[in-house]
């Protein structure tokens, strides 16, 4: 409603954050928070057993992990703040309000951490083996740095699903601690060092292509870690699900496998349980028949662990609907305590850009139009992903739709689809959307962003200051 | 003139105090954007040099050893930016939000760019044997590199001018159309300009300190010659920011400036002119080491940098100072409008002419239940005849249903939960089942 409404008509603008974050997860989770306990704990392994080629894998395996962190990482990681304040600029100027502290704090430990790998890597071999075990306290070092950065995202994570008690304190201390952080952080961290294991793994059938018994150790020892781990992300993942508010579970299905595959739900949340018996089995075998272990059977369960880890920021992004911050802000940017207002005077009256605060019959499909882009496009397209007229198909038929009963459903959207939030505006600003719907369906028009449409501001918009 | 937006500010208090924010802007903003100069400033001397390199080998051994830096200043190029563009997004939010959503694309696409950048940097930097014999393309991969951050910072100064003037929002239409706003370009050359200068500066001192071993890397160029080298560099390039300077000065709009802002800028450019003669001593008479000399020059120059860099945020504030109050007024006002008529929400009155609130029975069901049922013809859900025979005289049991919907018949899609207050519930309930239907 404040601010120019970016919005990309074909993907949708939820898809755009959920493509740069799952990639931004799996390669903070995988190549840095698992990893780097991994690799020191390699390195550990030279200096116990005097063994040279288990420091030259662990350097190889660091020598990816460092440059892909370094690029695709740290750059996802500012990806997902581009796109999120492009997307829901209200929502990630709220949370930086209120967590300012914690992502400044995020911010050092985060400028620490590149240090530190950067270090870590690049004095490897320069430190050589004898100051082998310093070398070694700074993958101590490093390991728990990455650890500490997840834990502080983690905290702003579980507090955009319920933030708990601050809706009423507003402190930054009642934030943090909100239910969710703990159990959030139990399940992250095992699922983390588990996908670290398993990609390391996959990496070592590249890596150790001339040395097979080296190759059979790595499998057997990189295996055990990830059986190791495995419980614990389950009893993690337990622990987590319980805590979920009852509101957000109702949410799962759709979440899950979107409205039109509800009756799924189950048979995916089976699927996922069957993903991680395969990882398991897979990591079994290879702890105790290393060298029978075919390549081809190490990409399986680390594409699986991809995929549930993708499942399950999908739904974690879901099931907070139809907040952005539970209870306090709407997913399209409107506050909660907003909505009685605007639902007596209307979203025309108080919006910054849109071309008129009147609905006239001249101008009614295009303040619908205006009142769409606000309202709706945070989690709907015209015509592409959760595109509007097909969901308005499949309720009202390919047959002609009844306007009134498109705005009816307008009105009650939020009691029938809880995951919607409620039409903010008036009844007459209802009508207005759908018209613009009717419209739509009759004459298919994409519908433009302010990254290239611009914005317009209606003919009583702020003074010009200083009234120059 | 148009007029112009009215947004309302995020209605949550400051984190700190707005002084704090003002402080950590100016500084870690520079210190971020010194990293950004000598990464995108020491690409641009690696390929300069590689291409000499072809004729002269120790020019290409000095690329490789400038490559070098490069990768580690880009790494914190990169995290030291995401402080200060933290506190812009605090301290700047609905500015800078909207700049970034006018321009969106060029924006987004800073990401793949700089990502990129950063993959071409590292694949340079270690194809560097293996691509010997291939040296053309591995200038071009290097030479591609550079083109890649050159292009970002066009899309940042874009940005952060743009977020200055909600008076030319409205004729704004995507990345271009901001791009050709006056004074974006004088900006640019001068901050590539600055680029170079600043790693000239670096690398003066990166070869000509004492501890770098150059008789071990190089053939024939010494300490000295290095230095010197680097020193006519950053002559060069502070030189022509004497005319870069007065041309970014001239090209911009009059709303911030103050004299405030031309006292910065005249400070800084006099701490530039020592600096300059200085260099000049150093390009013609190189002193014996690094010492004295350098740091006077290393000095000024953080002088001319730290005015420039103050000059630009007091400008950033006497802009947008007059949108800033008008836009706190205007969030004060709303929120009191919201709270009355939370309350008035509270207390069931409601202003609205034309619309009737939810009330109880009939109208529970013409709202929301009657998309999907209807009397006694099949619509989304069974009719109510059917409901009636199964409910008839348990109102509880219908409740139940509605709260938690379960998945009955194979032939229907399944019913939504509805969420309703209690009373509502009764009410639909009673009317469902009510000998009428
Ligand atoms: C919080 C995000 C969100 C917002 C905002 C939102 N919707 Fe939805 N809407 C959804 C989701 C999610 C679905 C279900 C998608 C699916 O089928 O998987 C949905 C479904 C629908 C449906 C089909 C519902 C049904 O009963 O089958 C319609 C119609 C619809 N939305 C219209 C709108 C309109 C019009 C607006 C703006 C006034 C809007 N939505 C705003 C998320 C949202
Ligand atoms: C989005 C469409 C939709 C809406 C809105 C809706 N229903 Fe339903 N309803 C259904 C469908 C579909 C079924 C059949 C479900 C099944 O059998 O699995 C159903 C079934 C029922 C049943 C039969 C349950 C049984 O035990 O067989 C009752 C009672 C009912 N609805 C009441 C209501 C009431 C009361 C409302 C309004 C508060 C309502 N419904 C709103 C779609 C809807």
């Amino acid at each position: 409603m404040d601010f120019p409404i970016f919005h990309l008509d074909f993907a949708g603008n939820r898809l755009l954050i959920a493509g740069i974050a799952v990639l931004h997860v799996a390669i903070n989770h995988a190549l840095a928070v698992g990893a780097m306990p991994l690799v020191t704990m390699m390195e550990l392994h030279d200096l116990r057993h005097g063994r040279p080629d288990w420091d030259r894998l662990a350097y190889r395996t660091l020598a990816v992990c460092f440059i892909i962190t370094t690029s695709v990482g740290a750059l996802t990681g500012v990806g997902i703040w581009f796109a999120t304040s492009l997307v829901n600029p209200a929502a990630i100027g709220s949370l930086i309000r209120v967590f300012f502290g914690a992502w400044f704090a995020e911010w050092i430990v985060f400028c620490l951490e590149v240090v530190a790998i950067t270090t870590y890597f690049l004095t490897w071999k320069r430190m050589g083996h004898r100051h082998k075990r310093a070398h070694i306290a700074l993958g101590i070092g490093l390991s728990l740095l990455s650890w500490l950065t997840m834990a502080v995202i983690v905290a702003i994570l579980s507090f955009m699903m319920e933030p708990g008690s601050w809706t009423s304190q507003r402190s930054f201390i009642s934030g943090v601690f909100n239910p969710l952080y703990l159990p959030q952080l139990a399940f992250r961290t095992p699922v983390a060092m588990l996908a670290a294991g398993l990609f390391a793994l996959g990496l070592a059938f590249f890596l150790t292509r001339s040395e097979r018994g080296l190759r059979a150790e790595a499998v057997r020892l990189l295996s055990l870690w990830v059986v190791a781990w495995t419980p614990l992300a389950l009893a993690g993942g337990w622990w987590y699900r319980a805590r979920v508010p009852a509101w957000m579970l109702a949410n799962m299905p759709v979440a899950l496998a979107t409205q039109a595959y509800q009756g799924w739900y189950r048979d995916i949340a089976v699927a996922l349980a069957a993903m991680g018996a395969v990882v398991l089995a897979v990591a079994a075998w290879g702890a105790f028949v290393p060298r029978r272990l075919p390549r081809a059977a190490l990409l399986v369960p680390f594409c699986l662990v991809l995929v549930m880890l993708g499942s399950f920021e999908r739904v974690r992004e879901f099931i907070r609907k139809p907040f952005v911050i539970g209870s306090y802000l709407y997913a399209n940017g409107i506050r909660a305590d907003a909505v009685p207002l605007l639902q007596e005077e209307g979203v025309l009256a108080h919006a910054a850009y849109v071309s008129s605060r009147t609905i006239t019959p001249a101008n009614r499909e295009e303040a619908g139009r205006e009142l769409f882009l606000i309202c709706c496009t945070r989690c709907h397209t015209t015509s592409g992903v959760n595109s509007v007229l097909a969901k308005l198909t499949n309720l009202y038929g390919a047959g002609p739709w009844d306007r009134d009963v498109v705005k009816g459903y307008l009105r009650t959207m939020h009691t029938v689809r809880p995951y919607m939030p409620p039409f903010p505006g008036t009844e007459e600003e209802a009508g207005a959307v759908a018209d613009y719907l009717l419209a739509l369906r009759r004459m298919p028009a994409e519908l433009d962003g302010a990254q290239t449409a611009g914005v317009r501001v209606p003919p009583d918009g702020a003074p010009a200051p200083g009234s120059r | 003139m148009s007029p112009l937006p009215a947004p309302h500010d995020i209605p949550l208090p400051l984190p700190v105090s707005p002084l704090f924010l003002e402080v950590a802007i100016v500084f870690l903003f520079l210190i971020h954007i010194l990293f950004v100069a000598l990464m995108v400033g020491g690409s641009l001397l690696t390929v300069a040099f590689e291409i000499r390199g072809r004729r002269r080998p120790d020019c290409d051994t000095l690329a490789r050893e400038i490559a070098a830096t490069v990768t580690v200043n880009k790494s914190l190029a990169v995290v030291l930016g995401v402080g200060p563009l933290l506190v812009m997004n605090v301290f700047y939010t609905v500015f800078f939000y909207s700049a970034n959503a006018l321009t969106g694309a060029a924006w987004l696409a800073i990401i793949p760019l700089v990502t990129a950048a950063f993959l071409l940097t590292y694949l340079h930097k270690y194809t560097w044997e293996r691509l010997a014999d291939a040296k053309s393309l591995h200038i071009a991969i290097g030479a591609l590199a550079s083109v890649l951050f050159l292009i970002v910072p066009f899309v940042f100064l874009t940005n952060i001018n743009l977020m200055l003037f909600p008076d030319r929002w409205t004729s704004v239409h995507g990345f271009l159309t901001a791009l050709v706003l006056p004074n974006v370009l004088p900006r640019y050359l001068h901050f590539v300009t600055a680029s170079v200068a600043l790693t000239g500066l670096f690398l003066m001192a990166y070869f000509g300190r004492a501890s770098y071993p150059v008789e071990g890397v190089f053939r024939e160029f010494d300490r000295r010659a290095l230095r010197r080298r680097f020193a006519s560099i950053a002559l060069g390039a502070t030189g022509l920011q004497l005319l870069l300077g007065p041309l970014l000065f001239f090209t911009l709009p009059a709303v911030g400036v103050s004299w405030a802002l031309a006292f910065n800028i005249l400070a800084g450019i006099s701490l530039a002119l020592v600096a300059i003669v200085l260099l000049i001593h150093e390009v013609t008479a190189p002193a014996a080491c690094l010492g004295v000399r350098y740091l006077a020059i290393a000095t000024a120059l953080t002088g001319t940098v730290i005015f420039m860099a103050y000059g630009r945020h007091l400008y950033r504030e006497r802009a947008l100072e007059p949108h800033r109050a008008a836009m706190a007024a205007r969030t004060a006002e709303f929120g009191e409008a919201a709270l009355a008529a939370q309350m008035r929400a509270k207390a069931g009155i409601h202003r609205t002419k034309g619309e009737v609130p939810l009330p109880p029975g009939e109208q529970v069901f013409k709202s929301i239940c009657s998309a999907c049922h209807a009397r006694d013809t099949r619509l989304v859900g069974p009719p109510l005849t059917e409901v009636d025979r199964i409910y008839k005289g348990n109102p509880a049991a219908l409740i139940a249903w509605v709260k938690a919907p379960g998945k009955k018949r194979p032939d229907y899609p399944q019913m939504p939960a509805i969420k309703l207050t209690e009373v509502q519930y009764q009410a639909v309930a009673d009317y469902v089942l009510s000998p009428g239907h």
